[in-house]
């Protein structure tokens, strides 16, 4: 980005706030920003704002649902006659390659693995985030497994998304220095459900709770929920 | 193609469906999205996020359809699923419904500034890629978020919400 390795003025870091909360600045202009925040209280609060848009955008394009599975279907059969079409010249390079790995036994094989490997993938994160705890409180497996939450029904809770640049340790420390649990996830968006407290707290302290996990920097986005 | 496909749909479908506004016609674009990448996939060089190119394949569908069908209007259970059902956003306030009085003053705003935001948002873009898939500088990416938020505020306003800001 063009400001990147200079001074920003107080304006441009105004600018930056959306693209601090979603963690896709550069590390200098998130550098940046966060000295700003820590020297401008209204800067802090203004990022604030920032994240009560990003909360109500994801909810409203959330709601507008998911595609049917006839989209795949019409896909796949444009796929199939273009390749039938194709056969006899043979393609060059990737497109060749990508042709070739597209017969329907294939496709359904490439299906199952994808979804395995995705599973295998959340399930993973979420293990190491909760066996990286320590907690005798919450010797599961994966939060993704109904199982996996027992002894954590019961608390107040909320859907936390970290930021792209958080890494497993930083989580883990994180959580444990809120006495907070993953009980489930990841949900689309790379939402978590999160015990922040043992007890069912009241909606106040709640909200409390959830604005300390939004002032973290670890944290682009938290809301409480049931 | 397959994980291709199955990782970026959604979030294709969704960015499509906020052009077109019918989810009939959000979906025959994705396919003709998709079906083009398979065609042109030896022509992807790596230079931006696969989404980021994604996306820009799925703005320029839709925008193109949008120029073919000018007159479709929205069937009524697209309009539905689009349109938040909730109340507007004086109603809300009255309830203290903050969220629902700021998710009915973002469907308000003008497409320009609904794209930016849920670009930024919702697509989780850097300033560089929404430039790329929307085709402007990165300065009138920043410069275009920066009303889009204004616009919000005021519209916050309007109905009862006193943000501060700007």
């Amino acid at each position: 980005m063009s400001k990147t390795n200079q001074t920003m003025s107080a304006d441009d870091i105004e600018a930056l706030l959306p693209w601090y909360a979603t963690g896709t600045l550069n590390r200098d202009e998130a550098d940046q920003v966060e000295a700003a925040l820590a020297a401008n209280p209204a800067l802090a609060r203004r990022l604030d704002l920032v994240r009560e848009e990003m909360t109500e955008a994801i909810l409203l394009n959330e709601a507008l649902g998911v595609p049917s599975a006839r989209v795949m279907e019409n896909l796949f059969k444009a796929i199939d006659k273009e390749r039938k079409i194709a056969r006899a010249p043979a393609r060059r390079g990737f497109g060749a390659w990508l042709a070739d790995l597209l017969t329907p036994r294939a496709v359904a094989l490439a299906a199952a693995a994808a979804v395995i490997i995705i599973m295998l993938q959340a399930g993973v994160i979420t293990t190491l985030v909760l066996q990286d705890r320590g907690d005798a409180g919450s010797s599961f497996e994966t939060a993704s497994v109904p199982a996996a939450t027992r002894g954590v029904e019961t608390g107040s809770f909320a859907l936390v998304r970290f930021t792209p640049q958080a890494n497993i340790a930083d989580i883990s420390r994180f959580l444990d220095s809120k006495d907070a649990v993953i009980v489930d996830g990841p949900h689309p968006g790379g939402m978590y459900r999160v015990r922040v407290a043992r007890t069912n707290v009241g909606k106040d302290e709640l909200e409390g709770l959830v604005r300390e996990f939004q002032s973290s920097n670890l944290v682009s986005m938290a809301v409480p929920t049931e | 193609m397959q994980v291709l496909f199955a990782r970026h749909q959604v979030r294709v479908y969704r960015f499509v469906l906020r052009f077109v506004g019918n989810q009939a016609v959000a979906e025959d674009l994705i396919s003709e999205v998709f079906l083009d990448v398979w065609r042109q996939a030896d022509r992807f060089e790596g230079r931006s996020a696969v989404s980021t190119w994604l996306l820009g394949i799925a703005r320029f569908k839709a925008l193109s359809s949008m120029r073919r069908k000018p007159d479709e209007e929205l069937d009524e259970e697209t309009a539905g699923a689009i349109e938040d059902s909730s109340d507007d956003p004086e109603v809300a306030v009255q309830k203290k419904d903050k969220g629902a009085a700021l998710r009915k003053c973002l469907q308000t705003l003008s497409p320009e500034h609904q794209e930016v935001i849920n670009l930024v948002y919702y697509h989780e873009k850097s300033v560089e890629e929404v430039a790329e898939i929307v085709g402007i500088p990165e300065a009138t990416v920043k410069t275009r978020m920066f009303y889009a938020r204004k616009r919000l505020s005021e519209l916050l306003k309007a109905a009862g919400i006193d943000r501060g800001w700007p």
